[in-house]
């Protein structure tokens, strides 16, 4: 156990690991990817309230709920990057915020196309619209901030602590809609009978969206981190050695 | 389960009343996927180029070197 956390440590060994991920992951968004959209813009009932917009939702929810996911994710690698110095969690804290900011955008974005639809406003200062745009800020403010910051290791530092104290908006988007009265719908319950409000080819083709826009946060996440490790090792002789090897470049 | 449209035009209008948004928010998604899988790869790409950039230059100053120290 020790020996491979020490070892995922190791920048060098996490790229050429996930060197050999990469062709499956991407295969795997491919496959999911063709299958959810086909389902979700050709085979997915109309709503008996919302009609064919219920077509925004398999890009809505998928990149709203990860988009939640990614500043806990930013907030346990800036606690490995203050306890434990792991070089390699600060570079992946790195990387995950410009990605959770492009969540975000487009979680607020495609809410707000299908709220003019189905609320008749674009933005409402609800309690779920309103900490989710905070949560974009958070993540414009950890970008600016490691930008502004010229030592490496003091912005580290700084955007660890940032991202912990930020996370805490977490729970508050996720519960906004049973805490408050909010014009945003809270989620809906999964049901495996076919009569319900919620059947599952309804629920079906969102839960493969989800999977897809999941295994493409962790393809663009692995994409970005790479780039990260060799800007960071460029020094060392496997990336001067690598970067002999590329050929067209 | 079936096919929920039953002309090529009735898909590409999404049934006449929200053509423009459903569409532009499967626009919005494909812009964010292409963009966040194509700029790393054009950052990598970029960084390679810097990096062979470096290599040759040092190694010709490293040639110079060599011949003003022989000379």
């Amino acid at each position: 156990m020790w020996l491979w956390f020490s070892k995922l440590g190791s920048p060098r060994w996490f790229y050429e690991l996930s060197s050999k991920w990469l062709p499956w992951l991407y295969a795997a968004m491919i496959v999911l990817m063709g299958i959810g959209l086909v389902w979700a813009l050709l085979f997915v009932p109309e709503d008996y309230q919302q009609g064919q917009t219920i077509r925004i939702m398999y890009v809505h929810v998928p990149v709203a709920s990860i988009s939640l996911a990614c500043f806990p994710l930013m907030a346990v690698a800036g606690t490995i990057t203050l306890v434990w110095k792991m070089k390699l969690a600060d570079m992946v804290a790195k990387s995950v915020a410009p990605i959770g900011a492009w969540f975000t955008g487009l979680a607020l974005a495609s809410g707000a196309i299908w709220g003019d639809q189905i609320w008749g406003t674009w933005w409402a200062w609800d309690a779920r619209l309103t900490s989710l745009l905070i949560q974009f800020f958070l993540f414009i403010g950890v970008i600016a901030l490691r930008s502004a910051i010229e030592s490496p290791d003091n912005a580290a530092k700084a955007c660890a602590v940032l991202a912990i104290v930020g996370a805490i908006n977490v729970p508050i988007i996720k519960y906004s809609v049973e805490w408050w009265n909010t014009l945003h719908q809270p989620a809906s319950n999964f049901s495996m009978d076919p009569v319900a409000p919620n059947p599952p080819e309804v629920w079906v083709p969102l839960v493969i969206m989800i999977s897809a826009v999941y295994v493409f946060f962790v393809i663009a996440l692995i994409l970005r981190t790479r780039n990260e490790i060799l800007q960071r090792e460029r020094r060392a002789q496997w990336v001067i050695d690598l970067v002999a090897r590329e050929q067209r470049v | 389960m079936e096919i929920q449209f039953s002309s090529l035009s009735e898909f590409l209008t999404m049934g006449g009343s929200y053509t423009f948004h459903i569409w532009s928010v499967y626009l919005l998604f494909a812009v964010f996927i292409s963009y966040n899988l194509l700029q790393p790869r054009l950052a990598r790409r970029q960084f390679i180029r810097e990096q062979k950039r470096r290599a040759t230059r040092d190694a010709e100053l490293a040639a110079k070197d060599a011949g003003r120290t022989q000379s």
